[in-house]
């Protein structure tokens, strides 16, 4: 608050411009992430793997923080990427294990049902205009409800090139290493902020987002672009669900329940509104990142109970909110 | 939505104007549901008296929905300003961690006074986390996802904090009574009522869901003209706290014991759920209570559908999953009419795109935040 008052009565126009800047909170919810893992680092010695671990444990969760950023974007939301990450993890080690199937086409069919699962919803959401916090919310339901009939246990990936690529390591300077999956959600992340800030259809992502009445008076193909949106959102789940089978080799019809607030979670603390038309997929990384570092810094400390951590995981995104608010100041509207 | 609203009554009358009531489509939806168990349970409908207690599916679809039902209650105004409360669970956990450590605690669990003093704590409890909630939303401007978020991680942990991580258990008779039975009836059900009835009466006899009305269409321009927007988005939060702390004492009473790992999980999405269902628009704006008690009953009348004509466990989901997809669609107008469209023009070449005959949303919207009869 202290700081917001000063910089609006200074009015000098460098401040005014900096404050109006829609990239100002990623810069300060970066600087926040850079000065928490400084602390983190003085205070439990952290050695160079444990950026890189950070980008791999949490690999599954950006990439499916990128498909929730594009439907923020449109100003709606998608509840339906933990019980996709969870279907696509039973599909998959199912299609290979039980069925025997190739495992390149067991991995495409899992992104066609992703995508094809988003778009139905899309579908819902634009023509039938039922609310998309329900439409995502009865996928969330049938996606669990499916996996769960699919198998009720989970399922051990039996091919070895699962094993072979999860093992894989990518040297990076310094003796530290880069899983697969990190690797892709970084690629994934780059291809988003591409598509958002370099081609038509991002300017209509943002477009809708902003108005959807101004985007159809306009003539912008408000239909297309809205059903695209889940449809890359479902493809991204899907993805997560393929980079999370990396992560732990098997189908857990019970695996990522509940993933959806986190990713809508990074992407609202990455600085993106949940009204849409503002906010950025790198602030989604960022975001991501910071929910892990607060995990991994907590069991650092390592002396907590488990009741303990979900205390001090909560303190530690309230205060991080708070202070993403007194910095960044409170311009911008709900 | 005008368009083929004024074609649609023109050819079916007075059944055209009974579909366009708030209430008709939760109601008929409802009665759908109710009736479909006939043909599979034929004493579906019937209702006993066994040890003095009224029994049968009619009296157990209200019982097993009221903390559903209470949430969703007290979810209804926060919705209705445009917000979202994803911390109710957490809280129920706390409400009834707090009510069950201070009377498994006591010398005497039966005293009057002892119970008395848990309940009032406990929903002192349940409404601090509500004022959290509402001044993150309506002080500090967060976006309710995320500032209800916060309570969602961490009000779990306190109430394991409470409990010790243990189950605690209690054997209080005047305790057990809230989630039990009064007069032969669930006492759930008069706590539904006289909640529901207090909405009603505090939010169309007064100002004040006017108030929230105007709040949900536009904060700011209701705060130009006048309504205090902060002090009704922090109401409506603790408000929405104690219910969620009464569903918490209901659940913990009818159990027996406080557990906090498992009170109240994912109730939010239920709660939510049955608001949508029941005709509230997650956009803010407008609400109706008869809507959202409808809404709960729908989702419960459901659960003991799937469970009398026997589905199979695992399909369980599917099934609800499916129904509640057909539940929004039949509630959608722009599904109604393409489905009628469909009908009146057989063989007559393609339905006409709908979304361009469509009104912009937006105005729509705030021309309707005018108060529903409820």
């Amino acid at each position: 608050m202290a700081v917001l008052r000063l910089g609006t009565s200074g009015r000098t126009d460098v401040a005014n411009r900096l404050l109006r800047d829609r990239r100002l909170p990623i810069v300060v919810t970066a600087l926040l992430l850079i000065a928490l893992y400084l602390w983190g680092a003085y205070r439990y010695s952290f050695d160079g793997q444990v950026a890189p671990n950070l980008l791999i444990n949490n690999a599954y969760l950006i990439v499916a923080a990128v498909g929730a950023t594009f439907v923020i974007l449109t100003g709606g939301i998608d509840l339906s990427v933990g019980s996709l990450v969870g279907f696509s993890t039973v599909l998959l080690s199912l299609l290979v294990t039980k069925y025997h199937w190739p495992l390149w086409l067991a991995g495409l069919i899992v992104l066609i049902v992703g995508t094809t699962g988003g778009a139905l919803m899309g579908g819902m959401v634009h023509y039938f205009r039922v609310q998309p916090f329900i439409a995502t919310l009865t996928g969330l339901f049938l996606f669990r409800g499916l996996s769960l009939m699919l198998t009720k246990d989970s399922v051990q990936v039996s091919d070895k090139t699962v094993a072979s690529i999860a093992q894989f390591h990518i040297p990076l300077p310094g003796g530290a290493f880069l899983s697969v999956g990190a690797a892709l959600s970084l690629v994934v992340v780059a291809a988003a902020a591409v598509i958002l800030h370099g081609t038509r259809f991002g300017r209509r992502v943002y477009a809708l987002g902003g108005s959807e009445q101004s985007s159809l008076l306009m003539g912008l193909p408000v239909a297309r672009t809205k059903i695209a949106v889940y449809a890359i959102s479902g493809f991204c789940s899907a993805l997560a669900g393929l980079v999370f089978i990396l992560y732990i080799q098997s189908g857990n019809p019970r695996a990522a329940i509940g993933m959806e607030l986190d990713a809508i979670a990074a992407v609202v603390i990455g600085g993106t509104l949940l009204t849409g038309g503002v906010g950025y997929v790198v602030g989604s990384l960022i975001g991501v990142l910071l929910i892990g570092l607060i995990k991994t810094l907590i069991s650092a400390e390592g002396t907590l109970n488990s009741w303990w951590i979900k205390i001090a995981t909560g303190a530690l995104l309230l205060v991080f909110i708070l202070l993403q608010r007194i910095v960044s100041g409170r311009k911008l509207k709900q | 939505m005008s368009a083929t609203k004024s074609t649609g009554e023109a050819r079916a009358g007075g059944w055209a104007a009974l579909g366009r009531r708030p209430l008709f489509w939760p109601l008929a939806i409802l009665a759908a549901l109710l009736l479909f168990n006939l043909p599979f349970t034929p004493d579906f409908f019937d209702v006993s008296v066994k040890e003095g207690h009224l029994v049968g599916s009619l009296i157990n679809i209200p019982f097993f929905a009221t903390p559903v039902l209470l949430i969703a209650l007290g979810m209804t105004p926060v919705i209705a300003t445009g917000g979202i409360d994803l911390s109710v669970g957490a809280v129920m956990a706390i409400s009834g961690a707090v009510a069950c450590r201070i009377i498994s605690r006591a010398p005497d669990q039966n005293s009057i006074l002892l119970v008395l003093g848990a309940i009032g704590l406990a929903l002192l409890a349940a409404m601090a986390a509500g004022l959290f909630n509402g001044v993150m939303v309506g002080r500090l401007g967060v976006q309710p996802i995320i500032a209800t978020l916060i309570l969602l991680v961490a009000g779990r942990g306190v109430a394991q904090l409470i409990t010790d991580g243990f189950i605690l258990t209690e054997l209080s008779k005047p305790y057990g009574v809230i989630g039990g039975y009064a007069l032969g009836i669930p006492t759930g059900v008069f706590l539904i009522a006289a909640f529901a009835a207090g909405l009603v009466f505090l939010t169309r006899r007064t100002a004040l869901g006017l108030l929230i009305e105007s709040v949900g269409g536009n904060a700011e321009a209701a705060r130009l003209a006048g309504v205090r927007a902060q002090r009704i988005k922090i109401l409506v939060y603790v408000l929405c706290g104690l219910m969620a702390g009464v569903a918490g004492l209901w659940n913990s009473s009818s159990l027996g014991g406080a557990d906090a790992n498992n009170a109240g999980l994912w109730i939010e999405l239920d709660a939510i759920l049955a608001v949508v269902i029941g005709g509230t628009s997650l956009t803010g704006g407008r609400f109706s209570i008869g809507g959202t008690v409808v809404g709960a009953l729908i989702l419960q009348t459901l659960k003991t559908t799937i469970f009398t004509i026997g589905i199979p466990a695992q399909a369980n989901m599917v099934f609800e999953a499916v129904v509640v997809i057909l539940i929004c669609l039949l509630q959608s107008a722009e599904f109604r009419a393409r489905i009628s469209g469909a009908f009146h023009r057989r063989g007559g070449g393609r339905t006409p795109p709908l979304v361009e005959a469509e009104p912009p949303v937006v105005p729509t919207q705030t021309v309707e935040a005018a108060p529903w009869p409820s």
